[in-house]
């Protein structure tokens, strides 16, 4: 959009400053493309209690009619008086059909859908914020929300009368109509996606023919939001018509039903404005786990593979997510997943950010959590205990490192003599890392220096044979002047050795030192 | 770097290294299996490194099936090794053994990450460059064939960037599958893939025979600009250029018109909002007469349009379509049907609509000569200099040298001047930098005296802004308008002025005389550097900051040149010396430093 980048040339802070005077002056969108010539001047109908019985049919289409004219809310002034009939008509009309018996006879549906698919499908006008985010900013309001809501109404009203026949309904309420519907879920007006929840949820209950489509439906939509645009303002309502979907599926669960699990909702964890949906999101994995616990082991798989790398907030989030999964998880899922499992959490513990060390602490709250922990303590407490151990020495958060305490106390009580062998090894496995480390690096480093031959292998490549030896002997030389190189960075290491061995504290310092070297190639 | 060798040369390379027992598979399996991501990724980003290793043959039957079988990683690694993947060609043997690359990539192109897959498809695309015509028959088409028929979305979303990439080497039976499974995925269950087919189909077009253009592209380039979903039949516009351009003027009016209509006229602003940004491609792609019947009311109509965006987009393009309509009618179509519309967007509700306009709106000067632009479009550009956002006249200011070269500055400058000052004093720095850089060009266009008269004053007032930047770019600016104006300027106007600011007492200022006398010495030569800013700068030698004196020691370096010698020897080189035994060890080193340039030790 050149239009923008020509003020971030300016400014790159303009842009906002200016959508928020902007927005204080308007803050309503709408979108009805050249949907009709001007409007005409509406007249007032009779009420519809007034009307003889006879005539009362007609009249409700000749008002079902006038409620297809559209007005332009976004000129508040314009069409006042037609604004204000159209208005009264439609409260009328869901007054109508919420408390009379016996009005929705086969021909008035017609009518009725073809009012409400002119009032409600439209185009959503584009945003007026460009990168709105749903978090921080407000949301675009629906300016002719007078009308639609009113029509909204009319529809839940009209799904849920006694006297409404799907069989009647379902050549008008069909796939296409469902489609639209579920593309308004996009609108950035909450009080509009609240109505379409519960009348997408209607149509699902009443409408089994459309029940699949619909679900696949949703699926593109997130599939979209995940791979596509990370665009869609709806995705919590879906999700919220899903999590009762889920509950009512039957046992054994379709294949197709498993696959949305696995390929849909796990994959939305990776989504960024995952804050906005993850209560709902949560509730339908679990939904999924206490239908079918096999689930359990490729669900844990699956978001530690999407776990958050750099954003705490979101660490904290997958944290409460597999609590609740941990508080419906059978024990011999338990043990299939407990490794990988503690590995992540373990990390989480030594977070420096101390929500996040906080959160996964917590778990050692959780009375059913202990009680797996303790089962399977010999798995687990060698995972844990490296990273216990560390940071109750080092977190610079004084509440974590009192928590620390406590959950090294309890696990301790629950298998006394693996702890204290894991203490007295620990500064063992240390020194067996950081040989590990080192080894790697050689390896890397040869490896580095087989390339650099070859480099100058092919750049000599002319003179044939015997500048391999050269090289060979250059690759010597460099080998010698490294291994120069590396012996001083070993005696200092162990001139820090020595230094440091009464307090435990800088072999992570020295290890992270050495960590360093080969990225820097 | 291993690709430079060629084939021979690496084999020969492993055959002198020899020693394979040195990198035994298990160990380099096992870095690529490291626990940490990022040591996983490490490695797989040394993947060639492993492979010279291990030599071509190894690297064929052992590294690719470990790579094809057991690598489930996370996305970060697996885009790593679909890019690595691409240029492996020679370090598993060269064009005859490429092949051997298929499998890895075939199950890296149906992740469901669209990072990785589109990596794996780049790297199929380039690699399939790289097959013979027999090998790309046996062993590419049928990996297109098995993603393009496979289960889920993702496998067939990639197919679609390789049909157009085999289809011109491939035997006619082969070629007319291709088309077959590209006509399938037109039609797919799953927007996904017919939008990913909607964007390759201009691309397919183009290696299609001219005969399938018309009757295949065509029916299927209007069955996706009808799609239900607008995320589809927004691509196809995009696809409209391309077989536009392929097909001969006759065809047009009858293939891809009706199409293009319904585009320009489509109830979603995204369809409208594509037809306005894809405009100036359409124009050339269907040619003049087109352009006269159907292209200038629609064009109209998106000026118009209800969306701003639309608007915004389509204001854009008002210049490029102007200038790009057949000449002998230009003027009339852009006097009755362009302009009047651009009159309306001048005063648009939408700050972003005005300011695409203004970005281009100064283009239409030279276009429509100097009558027309004093009569009708001189008031527009006063407008939008007047305009409430700061962006829409920053736009038009930017653009100001083609008005001048059109009606002169004379008469823009009363009503521009005004809106200069304002923007010159704006509360945001980088708009009074942007001013800022504007300054020579006007100086040029407006002359010495008029400029003295205006703007000298706040020249001189961007030198003691609070901002650093500014200062900075103000220094700069009178470099320029010395190069301009001329020494003898220089030393009348800015120089006593530059020089007062010597006693400031603010060091920052202090400092920006320093600076402008590094920029300015140059320009005004020997005379008046050696005369009247040296004495000012040796004076500065002995201030109290620190920060002062060694910039005062950068500064006589900088000066140096331009000083005789016996200035040199005589008046700067005392100082600096003074300067080198300095307490603070700044102040020192760059004495040192000016003295080791300037050659006085």
């Amino acid at each position: 959009m050149s239009a923008i980048s020509a003020s971030e040339k300016v400014d790159g802070f303009t842009r906002k400053s200016m959508r928020k005077a902007q927005k204080q002056r308007k803050s309503q969108g709408s979108s009805q493309y050249r949907t009709q010539s001007a409007p005409v001047e509406l007249s007032p109908l009779p009420q519809l209690k007034d009307a003889p019985s006879t005539e009362q049919q007609e009249l409700f289409t000749k008002k079902l009619q006038q409620c297809c004219m559209l007005f332009d809310f976004l000129d508040s002034v314009m069409d006042l008086k037609s604004k204000e009939i159209k208005r009264a008509t439609l409260n009328e009309l869901v007054d109508y059909v919420s408390t009379n018996r016996g009005v929705l006879v086969e021909s008035t549906y017609p009518e009725i859908t073809n009012m409400i698919c002119t009032n409600i499908f439209r185009t959503l006008p584009p945003s007026d914020n460009p990168d709105f985010d749903p978090e921080e900013d407000e949301p675009t309001l629906e300016a002719s929300w007078p009308h639609v809501q009113l029509v909204y109404e009319f529809l839940l009203r009209f799904l849920e009368n006694p006297d409404f026949q799907p069989s009647i309904a379902k050549r008008h309420i069909d796939q296409k109509f469902v489609l639209q519907l579920l593309e308004l879920f996009d609108s950035e007006d909450p009080r509009e996606r609240d109505f379409l929840k519960t009348i997408l949820h209607r149509i699902y209950g009443k409408f089994l023919g459309l029940r699949a489509f619909i679900r696949k439906q949703i699926n593109n939509i997130f599939l979209r939001f995940i791979y596509e645009t990370e665009h869609f303002n709806g995705v919590a309502e879906l999700l919220e018509i899903l999590g009762s979907i889920i509950n009512g599926f039957a046992l054994p669960l379709k294949a197709e039903h498993k696959q949305f699990l696995m390929k849909v909702l796990i994959p939305l964890h990776t989504a960024k404005g995952l804050a906005l949906f993850h209560a709902q999101l949560a509730y339908c994995v679990v939904q999924f786990l206490e239908k079918d616990p096999t689930l359990t082991e490729p669900v844990i798989r699956g978001l530690l593979k999407f776990w958050p790398k750099t954003c705490s907030q979101k660490e904290v989030m997958f944290l409460g997510e597999i609590e609740e999964i941990l508080d419906v998880i059978e024990p011999t899922q338990f043990k299939k997943i407990q490794e990988p499992l503690f590995k992540q959490i373990s990390k989480c513990v030594a977070n420096p950010h101390f929500q996040v060390a906080e959160r996964a602490l917590y778990f050692w709250n959780n009375e059913y959590i202990l009680s797996l922990i303790e089962e399977n303590i010999d798995k687990v407490l060698p995972i844990m205990f490296g990273s216990l151990y560390r940071i109750s020495k080092e977190h610079w958060n004084p509440t974590i490192v009192a928590l620390v305490y406590n959950v090294l106390k309890t696990l301790m009580e629950m298998n006394c003599t693996l702890f204290d062998e894991l203490t007295s090894s620990y500064k063992a496995d240390r020194q067996q890392e950081k040989k590990k480390e080192q080894e790697r690096d050689e390896l890397w480093k040869k490896l580095d220096e087989l390339r650099l031959s070859n480099t100058n292998l092919f750049q000599n490549n002319s003179r044939g044979l015997p500048c391999v030896q050269n090289n060979n002997n250059n690759n010597n030389n460099n080998n010698n002047s490294n291994n120069d190189n590396q012996d001083k960075s070993a005696e200092a290491a162990a001139v820090a050795t020595d230094n440091k061995d009464p307090e435990v504290k800088d072999p992570d310092v020295s290890v992270a030192a050495s960590e360093s070297t080969p990225c820097a190639k | 770097v291993a690709e430079e060798g060629g084939p021979c040369s690496l084999s020969k390379m492993a055959g002198a290294d020899g020693d394979d027992s040195l990198y035994p598979i298990a160990v380099l399996i096992d870095e690529l299996r490291n626990e940490d991501v990022q040591l996983r990724l490490n490695s797989i980003k040394k993947l060639s490194t492993i492979a010279l290793a291990l030599g071509v043959e190894r690297t064929r039957t052992e590294l690719l099936p470990f790579l094809t079988d057991t690598i489930y990683d996370e996305d970060e690694v697996l885009l790593a090794l679909a890019e690595q993947l691409g240029n492996f060609t020679m370090l598993v043997g060269g064009p005859e053994y490429v092949h051997c690359l298929l499998p890895p990539l075939e199950s890296l192109a149906t992740v469901e990450e669209t990072v990785v897959r589109d990596k794996a498809v780049e790297s199929l695309r380039k690699i399939s460059q790289e097959h013979s015509p027999v090998d790309l028959e046996v062993h590419f088409e049928p990996l297109v064939k098995r993603l393009a028929s496979g289960d889920w979305f993702t496998s067939r979303t990639s197919a679609c960037g390789l049909f157009s990439v085999c289809y011109p080497r491939v035997s006619s039976t082969v070629k007319a599958e291709i088309r077959q499974h590209f006509r399938t995925l037109c039609s797919d269950d799953t927007p996904m893939v017919r939008r990913a087919a909607a964007s390759k189909l201009g691309e397919f077009a183009k290696v299609l025979e001219l005969d399938y253009v018309k009757s295949d592209i065509i029916s299927l380039f209007t069955a996706l600009a009808s799609d239900e979903q607008d995320s589809v039949r927004l691509l196809a516009v995009e696809a409209c250029v391309s077989i536009a351009t392929l097909l001969p003027q006759e065809d047009l009016e009858t293939l891809v018109m009706p199409t293009l209509r319904q585009a320009a006229e489509d109830k979603s602003w995204r369809v409208r909002y594509m037809v306005a940004d894809k405009f100036s491609e359409l124009q050339k792609a269907v040619g003049p007469e087109i352009t006269k019947n159907d292209l200038v009311p629609a064009f109209q109509n998106l000026l118009k349009d209800c969306e701003a965006e639309v608007r915004a987009a389509a204001a854009n393009k008002v210049k490029e379509f102007c200038e790009n309509l057949p000449e002998d009618n230009r003027e009339q179509i852009i006097m009755t049907h362009i302009l009047p519309c651009v009159k309306e967007l001048v005063s648009d509700t939408n700050q972003h609509v005005k300011s695409a306009l203004a970005s281009v709106i100064m283009g239409l000067s030279t276009i429509l000569g100097k009558d027309n632009t004093i009569e009708h479009l001189l008031p527009l550009f006063l407008a939008q200099l007047k305009d409430e956002c700061p962006e829409v006249r920053l736009n038009i200011i930017s653009n100001l040298d083609c008005v001048n070269e059109v009606i002169g500055i004379r008469q823009l400058s009363q009503s521009l001047l005004p809106a200069i000052v304002e923007l010159a004093e704006d509360a945001k720095w980088r708009v009074r930098l942007a001013i800022i850089e504007y300054m020579p060009l006007l100086a040029g266009q407006l002359g010495v005296e008029f400029f003295d008269e205006k703007l000298n004053t706040l020249c001189m007032a961007w030198l003691i802004d609070h901002v650093y930047a500014i200062r900075e770019a103000a220094t700069c600016n009178l470099m320029k308008l010395v190069e301009k104006f001329g020494a003898e300027w220089a030393q009348n106007t800015i120089v006593p002025k530059v020089l007062g600011m010597a006693n400031d007492p603010n060091y920052l200022h202090r400092m920006t005389t320093l600076f402008c006398i590094n920029a300015l010495s140059e320009a005004c030569g020997q005379d008046i550097t050696t005369k009247q800013m040296l004495p000012v700068v040796l004076k500065m030698s002995n201030d109290q900051v620190a920060n002062v004196r060694f910039n005062v020691a950068k500064s006589l370096q900088k000066i140096g040149p331009v000083l005789d010698s016996n200035a040199l020897q005589t008046e700067v080189k005392p100082v600096l010396e003074k300067l080198a035994t300095d307490t603070d060890m700044d102040v020192k080193y760059f004495a040192q430093e000016a003295i080791s340039v300037l050659a006085l030790a």
